[in-house]
């Protein structure tokens, strides 16, 4: 009952328990409290500054949707263009069919190593085990990545995975993975030794994968946006580079990119613009990989865009901004929610991804307070999407016998034919302030209230229901402004 | 592979044909009448726009330094001298008039990655900057290279005429357009990361010294 599966099939507590336990963790609390602070305010200083941020936004918003609404099109526009300069194109319906067209692409070169920028793509889809199954080591070169591998952790935010890290725990990991005891704790010292650490892999192993940031339909063209030039090293060193990207990422234009550039780098990092951004189009001639490999991931896209108003989940470009907004991700951490996809995001699309199968409690890990959709710069409505998502698995509970007759459904059910008719509602209420009685503390609060509803006042008292209702007051002022009218006439007749 | 494509490219239409109407226009009319309300164009004057650039670039940390036309090679000489590097890679295409006398510039295109990794560092020119975001973009070819050489050696020095400066983003896809597909790199300061502690700290991966020299010259331009 508690626990979930995620969509990699491990195992997991739902968000409540696994929140629980990980408010405990103070170390952690402190760091994701700083991490987020930082990146809070680095962005709203350089939002700030944009005078047509929010027109940015909508134009951001109106490409996206153009994207999704003629994805069939600009699908098939990208793999034509891509194909014609000298790319390779393959589909993948699910996850087990991206990992076995990119384990076939790599043993086609007798390859045992790869190396990886880092994908929150290829984490949704556990490529790294699947090529470790078959003796196939993937290393990872971003750095808060290479942190996460190295450290046998997972991901807590989609830009800054190792987020829940302070530099001296990073710096236990590297003394130990990296053998340098010696190493200081200095950020530079991490960096430099993360530089030499990867620098030989870099030049050696020849076949690279990749996520992507941007499709673009027009040109056949892929857009990569990182920071430390890793993204770089893999793009164009190896022989062969294989690029795995959800079917959602592509945009119509070239120049589309005039707006996410502007307001990806901005959102995710709090910079006007991040280090390195890669543009490659197919094969070029004595500059990268001469063989070029995209593979198209569904893995349940197509089915959230049936959604007329859950779709404007794939309008996403993962910028990480809702997670640093959200007040629930900033208390708990991205663990929390047991999701490649933390956070308000990972609340809304990792649900969709798996149909609700193991995910069920995350729409429910939000207090709709609006944060998330302030910040989004494609204005994804994820309230909207986050209450739309609870009335999916709420209909769907009460399709099942257990659901029917489950307290949740029987207690609504008789709330919904009190609230609709005013004699019963004031028979409850006449109940009720009998029946609440016995639990009215001598505070004059209801401090515990029993069964199901115990959690309600888990954290705050109840204000017992008055003596008095507002319609019988109301009936009341009526009946007394009426006597008074009738006096005052009367007095002056 | 093909029943993949095939399957997908039904599930897609399929969800369209499942949603009202309203979203299957025409994707040319549709897209054409987004609209974009954002500031397109610049407008700042030369020596303004070129200001902008310099203290951009200066938060990232980057080098900047400016010269005139004739004076390229000596500004040249005085930045790698500071920088005590003398052992340099550059690419085709570059003018010679740019390259001063005392160092070596060795022509890097054909240059495999490992053996670039022995140089001091790079010498490029550009395509074109971004005042706005204290960005440079490269794109592979003459007087730029293939984007392994401004990757692996551990200092950049780029030479950006200050015509080739563009205010904003848009102004750069503008110009950038005709030459889409080429390799294109954009790059803000030196190579760094936000992973620890969401704090950019400078070098990783990519140069971790960056100078920009800024070519201007003042009774022609500003």
């Amino acid at each position: 009952m508690n626990t979930e599966k995620n969509f990699r099939g491990q195992r997991h507590p739902d968000f409540p328990v696994a929140a629980k336990e990980l408010l405990q963790d103070v170390q952690l609390r402190q760091n994701v409290r700083h991490a987020t602070d930082v990146i809070t305010a680095k962005r709203a200083h350089v939002v700030d500054e944009m005078q047509d941020w929010q027109t940015l936004r909508d134009a951001g918003s109106a490409v996206r949707q153009n994207a999704l609404d003629h994805l069939d099109r600009y699908l098939t526009q990208f793999e034509e263009a891509c194909i014609r300069a000298g790319g390779q194109v393959h589909w993948a319906i699910d996850a087990a069919e991206a990992n076995r067209i990119a384990i076939e692409l790599v043993q086609a070169h007798a390859a045992k190593e790869v190396i990886k920028i880092k994908s929150m793509t290829t984490e949704e889809i556990g490529l790294n085990d699947a090529l470790a199954q078959v003796g196939i080591h993937a290393h990872e070169t971003d750095l808060a990545e290479l942190i996460i591998q190295l450290g046998k952790d997972k991901p807590s935010h989609i830009v800054a995975p190792a987020l829940h890290k302070n530099r001296q725990q990073v710096r236990a990991i590297f003394q130990r993975e990296m053998e340098l005891p010696e190493l200081g704790d200095r950020p530079e010292d991490l960096t430099e030794a993360a530089r030499v650490f990867l620098r030989e892999k870099f030049l050696r192993i020849p076949v690279a994968i990749s996520g992507a940031n941007f499709l673009v339909a027009e040109t056949g063209g892929v857009c990569i946006v990182e920071s430390e030039g890793n993204g770089r090293m893999c793009l164009t060193l190896p022989r062969v580079l294989i690029a795995i990207a959800g079917i959602e990422k592509v945009i119509p234009k070239f120049r589309d990119l005039e707006v996410f550039l502007q307001t990806l780098p901005r959102s995710a990092t709090g910079e006007r613009m991040n280090p390195y951004n890669s543009l490659w189009t197919g094969v070029y001639p004595g500059d990268g990989p001469q063989e070029f490999h995209v593979i198209l991931l569904d893995n349940g896209r197509s089915e959230i865009l049936g959604d007329a108003e859950a779709r404007q989940t794939l309008k996403c470009i993962r910028c990480g901004a809702c997670q640093n907004a959200c007040p629930v991700y900033r208390q708990t951490g991205g663990h929390a929610y047991g999701s490649v996809y933390a956070g308000p995001i990972g609340a809304i699309l990792t649900p969709q991804l798996d149909r609700f199968r193991q995910s069920a409690s995350l729409p429910y890990a939000s207090s709709l307070c609006g944060a998330c959709y302030e910040v989004c710069p494609v204005k994804i409505n994820i309230p909207e999407v986050l209450i739309h998502l609870r009335g999916q698995i709420v209909r769907e509970e009460q399709e099942t016998f257990a659901g029917k007759i489950g307290p949740w459904n029987v207690g609504m059910q008789i709330a919904a034919s009190l609230f609709a008719s005013g004699d019963r509602l004031a028979l409850a209420q006449y109940l009720g302030r009998i029946g609440q009685k016995p639990f009215v503390a001598s505070s004059g609060f209801i401090e515990h209230l029993p069964f199901q509803l115990g959690g309600w006042t888990q954290t705050r008292d109840l204000a017992p229901l008055p003596a008095q209702s507002f319609r019988q007051w109301w009936a009341q002022r009526e009946k007394t402004a009426e006597n008074s009218t009738h006096t005052k006439a009367g007095g002056q007749s | 592979m093909e029943p993949a494509r095939q399957a997908i490219l039904e599930r897609i239409r399929s969800a369209h044909a499942l949603r009202s109407a309203t979203g299957r226009h025409d994707s040319g009319a549709s897209y054409d009448a987004i609209s974009r309300a954002y500031q397109r164009a610049g407008s700042l004057q030369n020596t303004e726009r070129v200001e902008l650039f310099e203290h951009r670039l200066k938060e990232y940390d980057a080098g900047v330094h400016s010269a005139s036309t004739e004076k390229i090679a000596d500004a040249v000489k005085e930045i790698l001298a500071n920088r005590g590097r003398r052992n340099m890679v550059a690419p085709s295409g570059l003018p010679a008039a740019w390259l001063p006398e005392g160092f070596t510039f060795t022509l890097g295109d054909g240059i495999t990655a490992n053996d670039l990794d022995h140089f001091d560092g790079v010498l490029t020119g550009c395509t074109l900057a971004i005042a706005l975001t204290g960005s440079i973009v490269l794109q592979s070819g003459a007087g730029q290279g293939p984007r392994r050489l401004s990757l692996i050696p551990d200092y950049h020095l780029c030479v950006v005429l200050a015509e080739q400066i563009v205010e904003t983003v848009s102004e750069a896809f503008d110009r950038l357009g005709p030459t889409a597909t080429l390799p294109t790199t954009f790059i803000s300061g030196p190579s760094a990361t936000a992973d620890i502690e969401m704090t950019r700290i400078k070098g990783v991966h990519g140069p971790r010294f960056l100078d920009v020299l800024i070519v201007q010259d003042k009774n022609r331009i500003g």
